[in-house]
């Protein structure tokens, strides 16, 4: 990745940038007002949060509010109805942060084997994995509700967790992985040298996938994170919900309850709700960039 | 001697065994979970949906469950309530895709030129809307459109441009659009700045060689090499336009453009769980499936026939 970045940046950046055309003054305020239009609910939700009430309602949308309330936001949020929001929290880090890594190792494994043996119903397989990327939610969830039911699983984390231990784009993403950066000639050698194919696969393969499987990770880390269909429909117990699903029942409670104070836990909840994956990305930043280039993986 | 060749062939031949079976073992984990989470509850609804539940007399009581072969997708099939709500998404699609992936091969392309500066900032800002679950989402931009908050109408007030109705019935579809047009752009800028990326820089050597400027350079270049990555992107924006839920039933709240029935999923939604006719939602969820891989394979078609010619 730096590599080729360094290599098609460096010479062009010194001719390229004394000259200033029109075009690419009218490009670069294309560029600002978009970035603007990405970061300004996202500025908004910061501001808000800060806000009372009063300031919600009486001052501008993209300005300070009179007085600064976000600490107080904090306390009311995490206080408000016996701390359930922080509960809700937990819930959420829980499913995503534990279907994660199964879903993760199970389609590693997966994808692995799909891209490097040959081996009788490959193709189906593979073939079956991909058409079920195509499937809509909805006719899986429904279904998966009445399965889960006669399990006696709904309301419970498993009805959440189980489903979302799947990732078909998982393992489509760790076969493409595996077919670009594991050369055969790595895994004959280990085989040559006596190396059972398991250990083959944690101690060769797994360092040279390492990068894929962050990004698996986080690919299904927030789908789980931002799910709403299936939580909603499996929960029904306020203290199983995760912060979406949590959220929105505050946002239901608006208009029939006529407690204006939900606008403000909404408020903060969205902006508390929005900041672990946003920190995370920032961190992280370098996966989302190198695991979605899959040429820069062989270097 | 003898032994020891004998010993390796056997060593040999079990190794082959060991080799032949390890892609079935490394698979199973997945294609257990794969086959109770995913195929089974198809198998499931296609079950459920050809059976009717029947009320007795006074509809009170717990209804009888009859097999009924597919008068379900007959019913269906004479539905007004499920092919408006597949129009309202397939205008919805039609406003929000081009938009999303237009803006998106657009600042892929951009983010690719060597002149454009703050490439990383604008790439992390384009990116942050996919870190927000879509319903705080659709809950962000609902306080965009309600008019006791929005800044849309305080900006539009203050030029005197007159207070729009975000939430009314001509514009919602547009609202519910540009919601997910901001939530996925960045997302797909990503995967189609990840397919330029992998363009070998040889190919870009030649067409400077030959003069080439920068806008012919994409135009038949760069978007030619990253259209089947378009074409992967549409698909999974087609997938995720049918079946449209989390941002209407959010805004359903504040805005009375949005009926229980707005899309085929909350349609399919409120029939199970409203309802509790979980054989026709059943039945619908199974036809919206169709209906996608019908959207689906008909672009893939289309863009298949366009590129041979």
């Amino acid at each position: 990745m730096s590599v080729r970045a360094a290599r098609v940046t460096a010479p062009r950046r010194s001719n390229r940038r004394l000259k200033l055309k029109p075009s690419s003054v009218l490009i670069a305020v294309f560029l600002f007002v978009l970035s603007m239009y990405f970061l300004a609910p996202l500025y908004w939700l910061v501001v808000s949060s800060t806000k009372t009430l009063e300031d919600l309602f009486g001052t501008p949308g993209l300005w300070v509010g009179k007085t600064l309330n976000f600490g107080q936001n904090l306390e009311r949020l995490f206080t408000y109805n016996g701390g359930i929001y922080l509960r809700w929290l937990g819930n959420t880090f829980l499913y995503a942060g534990v279907s994660a890594v199964v879903a993760t190792g199970v389609a590693t494994l997966g994808g692995y084997a799909l891209a490097k043996f040959r081996f009788r119903g490959r193709n189906l397989a593979f073939s079956l994995i991909l058409g079920a990327i195509l499937v809509p939610n909805t006719a899986l969830v429904l279904p998966l509700y009445l399965l889960m039911s006669r399990l006696g699983l709904t309301d419970t984390a498993w009805a959440v967790l189980l489903p979302s231990f799947v990732s078909p784009f998982g393992v489509y993403l760790a076969r493409v992985y595996s077919a670009a950066s594991v050369p055969d000639e790595l895994l004959d050698a280990a085989r040559v040298d006596g190396s059972s194919e398991l250990r083959t696969f944690l101690t060769v393969v797994l360092p040279v996938l390492a990068p894929a499987l962050v990004t698996i990770f986080m690919f299904q880390f927030v789908a789980v994170w931002n799910n709403f269909f299936l939580p909603l429909v499996m929960l029904s117990s306020e203290t199983n919900f995760p912060v979406t699903v949590g959220l929105q029942t505050w946002n239901v409670g608006i208009p029939s309850g006529a407690q204006p104070v939900l606008i403000n836990l909404i408020v903060t909840g969205s902006f508390v709700a929005v900041v672990p994956l946003l920190v995370g990305f920032l961190l992280l930043q370098r996966y989302w960039a190198g695991g979605l280039t899959l040429g820069s993986v062989k270097g | 001697m003898n032994s020891s060749l004998a010993h390796s062939k056997t060593f040999r031949r079990s190794r082959r065994n060991r080799i032949k079976a390890t892609p079935y073992l490394f698979l199973l984990p997945f294609a257990t979970l794969f086959t109770a989470f995913f195929l089974l509850p198809i198998l499931y609804a296609l079950e459920q949906s050809l059976f009717t539940q029947h009320r007795s007399g006074l509809g009170l009581g717990t209804p009888t469950v009859r097999f009924s072969g597919l008068s379900n997708y007959f019913d269906v099939f004479r539905d007004p309530v499920f092919y408006q709500g597949v129009g309202r998404v397939v205008l919805y699609g039609a406003v929000q895709i081009p938009t999303m992936l237009g803006l998106a091969l657009l600042l892929a392309l951009l983010l690719d030129t060597a002149t454009v500066r703050f490439k990383n900032f604008i790439r992390m800002a384009a990116f942050a809307p996919y870190a927000v679950p879509s319903v705080v989402a659709a809950l962000l931009w609902g306080f965009f459109y309600n008019p006791r908050f929005s800044p849309i109408v305080q900006v539009m007030q203050a030029l005197g441009l007159g207070t729009p109705n975000l939430l009314g019935p001509d514009a919602i579809v547009f609202s519910l659009a540009n919601i997910a047009v901001w939530q996925w752009t960045g997302y797909n800028t990503l995967i189609i700045y990840a397919g330029l990326q992998a363009i070998g820089p040889e190919l870009y050597e030649a067409a400077r060689v030959d003069g080439c400027t920068g806008i012919q350079m994409a135009r038949f270049i760069k978007i030619p090499l990253v259209a089947p990555t378009l074409i992967l992107t549409t698909i999974f924006s087609i997938i995720g336009t049918l079946q449209l839920f989390n941002e209407p039933l959010v805004l359903k709240q504040i805005s009375n453009s949005i009926s229980n029935v707005y899309t085929p999923n909350l349609y399919a939604y409120y029939t199970a769980f409203g309802n509790n006719n979980y054989n026709y939602a059943a039945a619908l969820a199974v036809l919206l499936a169709f209906v996608t891989f019908v959207f689906s394979f008909g672009f893939l078609r289309l863009s298949n026939r366009a590129g041979d010619s």
